[in-house]
């Protein structure tokens, strides 16, 4: 028997249905999939549904932005819900950048800033010019004058301006850099001290490594500030500034060196005895086959521990320097602008000065951690 | 690496000062030179400017009277009567109260973020992530004086408690909790529970055994988790309860009865966890991406079930490489805990490093003693750590 239809050319394949595809088949995959994610979902979804409207409305909606007093930002004199108190930091944020360096020698401060800018940029900017250049301008130039125009200099007619009033912003910045500039060839001269063959070097350097790594910061920066002076003859009376400075130095290296050592560890044998087979003594061989490979593949965790650094500048706070957070508690508590909402505004406006720089480095660190990758790429 | 052939050659041809045997020597010794000379003027400078300044040395404060108040302590101890040797054991214990609460937190907190990074639901993952990545770039300084000073000094006063539900209340002059009473009969309990973990401890490696001589595998999840669990419960009820809990009562301008937990206590908690758990919880994604995902498939392929999979493959692998980095964080908690000082907290820091330095001003010995005590917290703990790194560690050829 003949069948009644036979198909001689094959069906158009369908699109898929259209719960699995697009928009709603994202949602379906993503969020809804198993009865546990749809909780989820609907859970988050509610308590963002409650913290971004209540964040808008205390960052903008409900927000003071002018005013010259606490009374503007007092719900008692305003009748309304008030919400972050901008004119407040509108008004302290010299004090902020400044500290209580004196108002006509800021421009000081200013310049102080363009060079550490064009500093920062130009080792940066991995295709910038000269990059060579930039780094004696960044370890030479940048720290001489830096000196010269922030401390001032009275045979070329700056006026001095002693430690005690420097503050906030440029504080901060001078701890980190500082911090950044020594840790790294430390660092380096401690791991490769602690690997050396050399059996007293090996010691001193472990010693001093595990010591400043087994106590906290605090500590470290305690010991700089009170026990310091003790140790040096008494004419000497190093600058309260000064003794954190060399506190925050010592112990970023202590860490930074952990880091360089991993670096190093990770570097066949056949490198070491590569270089040495053509004839590259010890320090050659560091510099010209070694570090840089153990270096290259350590970028990341030399940013993270970079990060770190900066977000213990904080720290010197406790031994009683003004730095960025410092400025910004005594802000806090001054009474001309005493209400209930200028301590969340200064912490608000200081979360996002830290965040801004933290995660900028991250972010840096991640381009070149890629570009430097691309030769390993197959 | 220097091999026979160098020697001779560095004997025959080589000036004495080419050999790097006495090139090593030389560096070694101006090395041990420089740094003995820096002790020396270090000793003789203190000694010099102590003697100026008319500061004891030596360590007989220890035995004096401290004369001063503790917020918190947990150890009896009172201004008049005790000495700064005591002070500086209530702020040791301070210390490790505040880091051993913020460790299970923080570890709880952090394994949940981070196995949420890794959720497959879109929103989960990036809430997760967005957390991580504020947290870890914030301060923690920074955050410590946000939860202390802009929400917990916020809070209503005692009239206006928040009252939370099971019986405790939220002001701003602390968290107030039910404090539980144990009745005579409560020392079976605590009995039960050590007999229980015992007994467990015994049915796994009994288990083992019998799994490994026939293969045979027994319910130990079920039994371990009636043993620990089930077994105090069941003294607990057979007892008649003889647990009673104090509750917090609120007055017009005081809150009886109840623990007062102290504000600069929950600010620390609250700081530590969150903070030390945004590392917490990248150590843990890590650890888990670093277990092969052949792994699973070939667990799955053997025909273990999901639960199984997890519990015998990919944790154990997992944890190898958690662990190591975990311990870091822990110490670095117990280290970051030392920020207490900035709220007032009364740890080792604070109570040590700052009220008795200033009292005594014998800043070299209260400093000295505050590292040795940290030093010793930390190199007890890598020790732990190593060996159990040695006992999990991957043996290769």
């Amino acid at each position: 028997m003949e069948p009644a239809f036979v198909r001689r050319t094959p069906i158009a394949p369908q699109p898929p249905p259209r719960t699995m595809t697009g928009a709603l088949g994202w949602l379906r995959e993503n969020l809804l999939s198993t009865p546990l994610n749809v909780a989820l979902t609907l859970g988050i979804v509610l308590l963002l549904a409650f913290a971004i409207p209540e964040l808008v409305r205390f960052l903008i909606v409900d927000a003071v932005w002018s005013g010259s007093g606490r009374e503007a930002c007092l719900e008692s004199v305003q009748h309304r819900a008030i919400g972050a108190c901008w004119p407040f930091v509108w008004e302290r944020l010299p004090y902020f950048v400044y500290g209580s360096y004196p108002i006509p020698e800021r421009w000081r401060v200013d310049v102080f800033f363009a060079m550490l800018a064009v500093a920062v940029l130009w080792l940066m900017w991995l295709d910038a010019p000269r990059r060579d250049l930039g780094v004696i301008y960044a370890f030479v130039v940048l720290p001489i004058c830096a000196y010269v125009l922030l401390h001032g200099a009275a045979a070329i007619g700056l006026p001095v301006v002693d430690t005690v009033l420097w503050g906030g912003v440029l504080v901060t910045l001078v701890v980190a850099s500082v911090g950044i500039a020594c840790s790294l060839p430390l660092g380096i001269l401690l791991a490769l001290g602690r690997r050396s063959r050399m059996p007293t070097v090996r010691l001193f350097s472990t010693v001093f490594i595990e010591f400043v790594r087994g106590v906290p910061l605090i500590t470290v920066l305690f010991m700089a500030s009170v026990m310091l002076p003790l140790f040096v003859p008494g004419y000497l009376e190093p600058d309260k500034l000064l003794r954190a400075l060399i506190g925050i130095a010592l112990f970023a290296s202590a860490y930074m060196a952990e880091v360089v050592r991993a670096g190093l560890q990770a570097i066949p044998r056949g490198q070491y005895e590569g270089a040495m087979a053509i004839g590259l003594r010890y320090w050659p061989m560091m510099r010209l086959v070694i570090l840089p490979q153990a270096l290259k593949i350590t970028i990341p965790n030399i940013v993270n521990t970079y990060i770190g650094l900066f977000k213990d500048t904080t720290l010197v706070f406790i031994v009683g320097i003004f730095d960025f957070l410092r400025t910004v508690e005594v802000a806090r508590i001054d009474p001309k602008w005493a209400t209930p909402v200028t301590s969340t505004t200064g912490y608000a406006v200081a979360a996002v000065f830290y965040l801004v720089f933290c995660y900028g480095m991250s972010r840096y660190s991640r381009a070149v951690e890629a570009r430097l990758a691309a030769g390993d790429r197959r | 690496m220097s091999t026979d052939l160098t020697r001779t050659a560095a004997r025959g041809r080589l000036a004495f000062y080419n050999d790097p045997r006495v090139r090593s020597l030389a560096y070694q010794l101006v090395l041990c030179a420089v740094i003995a000379f820096l002790l020396y003027s270090a000793a003789t400078n203190a000694v010099d400017n102590l003697r100026r300044a008319h500061i004891a040395s030596g360590f007989g404060f220890w035995d004096a009277p401290a004369g001063f108040d503790i917020s918190q302590t947990l150890i009896s101890y009172s201004a008049q009567a005790s000495t700064y040797g005591r002070a500086f054991w209530v702020g040791l214990l301070n210390t490790l109260l505040v880091a051993a609460l913020g460790i299970v937190l923080a570890t709880a907190l952090g394994f949940l973020v981070g196995i949420a990074r890794l959720s497959k639901n879109w929103l989960l993952a990036k809430c997760a992530a967005g957390y991580v990545e504020i947290i870890r770039n914030i301060p923690l300084l920074l955050q410590l004086l946000f939860w202390y000073n802009a929400v917990l000094k916020s809070l209503p006063d005692v009239r206006d408690s928040i009252a939370i539900p099971g019986g405790a209340f939220l002001n701003n002059r602390g968290l107030f909790l039910p404090a539980p009473q144990f009745l005579p009969g409560f020392d079976a309990v605590i009995a039960a529970v050590g007999l229980g973990i015992a007994a467990a401890v015994g049915f796994r490696l009994w288990s083992r055994r019998r799994q490994e001589r026939t293969g045979e595998r027994a319910p130990v999840f079920s039994v371990t988790l009636a043993l620990v669990f089930g077994l105090p419960v069941a003294v607990f009820a057979l007892r008649g309860f003889p647990l009673n809990f104090d509750y917090p009562q609120a007055g017009r301008f005081n809150i009886n009865g109840g623990v007062e937990v102290l504000p600069e206590l929950v600010a620390l908690l609250f700081g530590l966890t969150i903070y030390t758990a945004a590392f917490i919880a990248e150590v843990v994604r890590a650890g888990i991406l670093a277990v092969a995902r052949g792994q699973t498939e070939a667990a799955y392929s053997l025909g273990l079930k999901p639960g199984l999979t997890l519990r015998l493959i990919v944790v154990p692998q997992a944890m190898r490489v958690i662990v190591p980095p975990l311990t870091s964080q822990y110490l670095n908690l117990t280290k970051n805990s030392s920020l207490a000082v900035a709220i007032g907290y009364p740890d080792l820091v604070q109570v040590f490093t700052g009220t008795v330095l200033n009292q005594t001003g014998q800043a070299v010995e209260v400093v000295a003693i505050t590292m040795l005590v940290y030093l010793t917290i930390s190199l007890c703990t890598s020790l732990v750590m190593n060996l159990y790194n040695r006992r999990v560690a991957l043996v290769e050829r």
